[in-house]
């Protein structure tokens, strides 16, 4: 069994006991992006700075994954006979942006707009030298779904 | 825009699945159908545009038509390709650069959705790695929220899917001509909630080519010129909820089709209420109804009870996807925008057959919207 590693470097922080999305802030408008750009598209200033994204937000829009996607470039597992359909939406970090992310759950009785949301780490895939692979995600709080 | 250009030739090669034709040869067949149409030979064209994005360099064409020398130019603007095409020549005939000019469009896709190239977009490996990237989503998201707020039900989104197909099998030049109930749409697969199978298009192969000339000199090669009142393209601002997007911006503004949609009614001298019928964006149902409201034909949520009342149906007081749109037809990016111009010239001269609007119809008004956040608009008058 080999180590955890993220999907990519520089997306979100990683090891991390509380796991943040790394985004940019306009240093002069404000603005906030995710991932990290140089330029902000709002007031096209080139000055932006690195910040670590809020981890708590509300769920903004959503949908479920029903089929698997085209591998590459998916890298989680896309054979149609074990595939797990999963949730992808879009979370509200207050103050900040809106992120597009994968969600934990992928059922549409459980998933409404406005439920509170926080981010986790899931496992995507092994690489070829064993390590799990994890990329991020959201869940739902602990208040935020009934049952 | 005054009545400065005029359709006065249209050439399709049938949409679907075409084994053994390459979707170079669907353009090449189109561009032929529209110079029969026009009355005129490949040698009296001046200029070309031509749109693809998964067949091949257009301007190579020409080997399959004739070395000519004409100029060529090939236009890539993701799913507004063909759309961009026309624009460009619109605007060649407009400076007076020439008389006789084409936009041509084709495609020929791999089957299923389509396969997201992230680096060709701009974005990072991690984005299609981590399961995200895919159009459908979007499409799935943005239908969700948009139930949420203007309360469309979900018998709305399989209504128009009913009617997508219910047009399709009365257009032979559609790749899905089988009526389906709003049953079978409704509970066909979920593909991406709340989008069913049978709600969404899929790429296709396809061709269309349209030849233009001076609205002045339209008469000596047609009896029903069609004229082009205005021609938009525009893309996306900041602040709007666009496909591929890793993130969005917490405050928000119109997409790129009502400002288009507002450019195309300026230059017109029209509104809404001008038009007599439409062709919108339709990759899937939701996009239909939400596009209804943005081009201006209604308020938002107001849609629920149009469709409930057929008034997009055929018969209707604004007949939309007359032809069956993306949904029977599929996308094959580089022409689907033509098909529209081109299900409106046929309405417009009053040659659609079983699917023909009644009461002559006047103006006509396409629209397509895609990756990453473009739209393209046309009105049409004769």
């Amino acid at each position: 069994m080999g180590q955890q590693v993220p999907v990519a470097e520089g997306v979100f922080t990683f090891p991390s006991e509380s796991p943040h999305l790394i985004g940019s802030r306009c240093t002069n408008c404000g603005n906030h992006m995710f991932p990290t750009q140089g330029s902000c598209p709002k007031c096209a200033s080139t000055d932006t700075e690195q910040v670590e994204l809020a981890n708590r937000g509300t769920l903004w829009t959503w949908t479920i994954q029903g089929y698997p996607p085209k591998a590459p470039p998916y890298a989680g597992d896309a054979d149609p006979k074990s595939f797990e359909a999963f949730g992808v939406g879009y979370v509200e970090l207050p103050g900040q942006v809106k992120v597009e992310t994968r969600l934990t759950v992928a059922d549409p009785d459980q998933l409404r707009i406005g439920m509170e949301m926080e981010m986790v780490l899931v496992p995507l895939t092994t690489d070829d030298d064993g390590n799990e692979v994890v990329t991020f995600a959201f869940a739902p709080t602990s208040t935020g779904v009934e049952s | 825009m005054s009545n400065d250009v005029a359709i006065v030739g249209i050439g399709m090669h049938p949409f679907g699945r075409h084994e053994g034709v390459s979707g170079m040869e669907q353009g090449a067949i189109a561009v032929r159908a529209a110079l029969q149409d026009a009355n005129v030979k490949w040698e009296d064209i001046e200029f070309a545009f031509g749109g693809s994005m998964a067949a091949g360099a257009p301007d190579t064409m020409v080997s399959m038509l004739g070395l000519t020398g004409l100029q060529f130019i090939n236009v890539a603007n993701g799913c507004a390709t063909g759309g961009s095409a026309l624009f460009s020549a619109v605007n060649t005939i407009k400076a007076g650069m020439a008389e006789l000019g084409i936009a041509i469009g084709f495609d020929k896709h791999e089957r299923g959705a389509f396969r997201v190239n992230t680096k060709g977009a701009g974005l990072s490996d991690w984005y299609g790695a981590s399961g995200l990237a895919l159009t459908t989503q979007f499409f799935g998201m943005k239908i969700n929220r948009y139930m949420h707020d203007y309360g469309i039900s979900h018998e709305t989104l399989a209504k128009v899917g009913a009617k997508a197909f219910r047009n399709g099998a009365k257009n032979p030049m559609a790749w899905r001509r089988q009526e389906l109930s709003e049953a079978q749409v409704a509970e066909s697969a979920m593909l991406s909630y709340p989008l069913t199978q049978y709600m969404f298009c899929s790429p296709g192969e396809g061709g269309v080519a349209l030849i233009l000339a001076p609205a002045e000199s339209a008469h000596k090669y047609t009896d029903k010129p069609v004229f082009l009142k205005a021609a938009a393209v525009r893309s996306r601002r900041f602040g709007s909820f666009e496909v591929m997007a890793p993130h969005i911006a917490l405050e928000h503004s119109v997409g790129p089709t009502v400002d288009a949609s507002k450019a195309a009614y300026e230059m017109a001298g029209m509104g809404p209420e001008d038009i007599d019928i439409a062709q919108l964006q339709d990759t899937e149902v939701g996009a239909e109804i939400m596009h209804m409201a943005e081009n201006g034909f209604c308020e938002h949520g107001e849609q629920e009870r149009m469709i409930a009342m057929g008034e997009t149906e055929i018969g209707g007081r604004l007949p939309v996807n007359t032809d069956g749109g993306c949904l029977a037809n599929g996308e094959p990016i580089g022409a689907s925008g033509l098909r529209q111009v081109y299900e409106n010239v046929l309405q417009l001269r009053g040659e659609a057959g079983a699917r023909q609007v009644p009461n002559e119809p006047k103006t006509a008004y396409t629209h397509v919207y895609g990756a990453p956040g473009i739209s393209g608009v046309t009105i049409l008058a004769r």
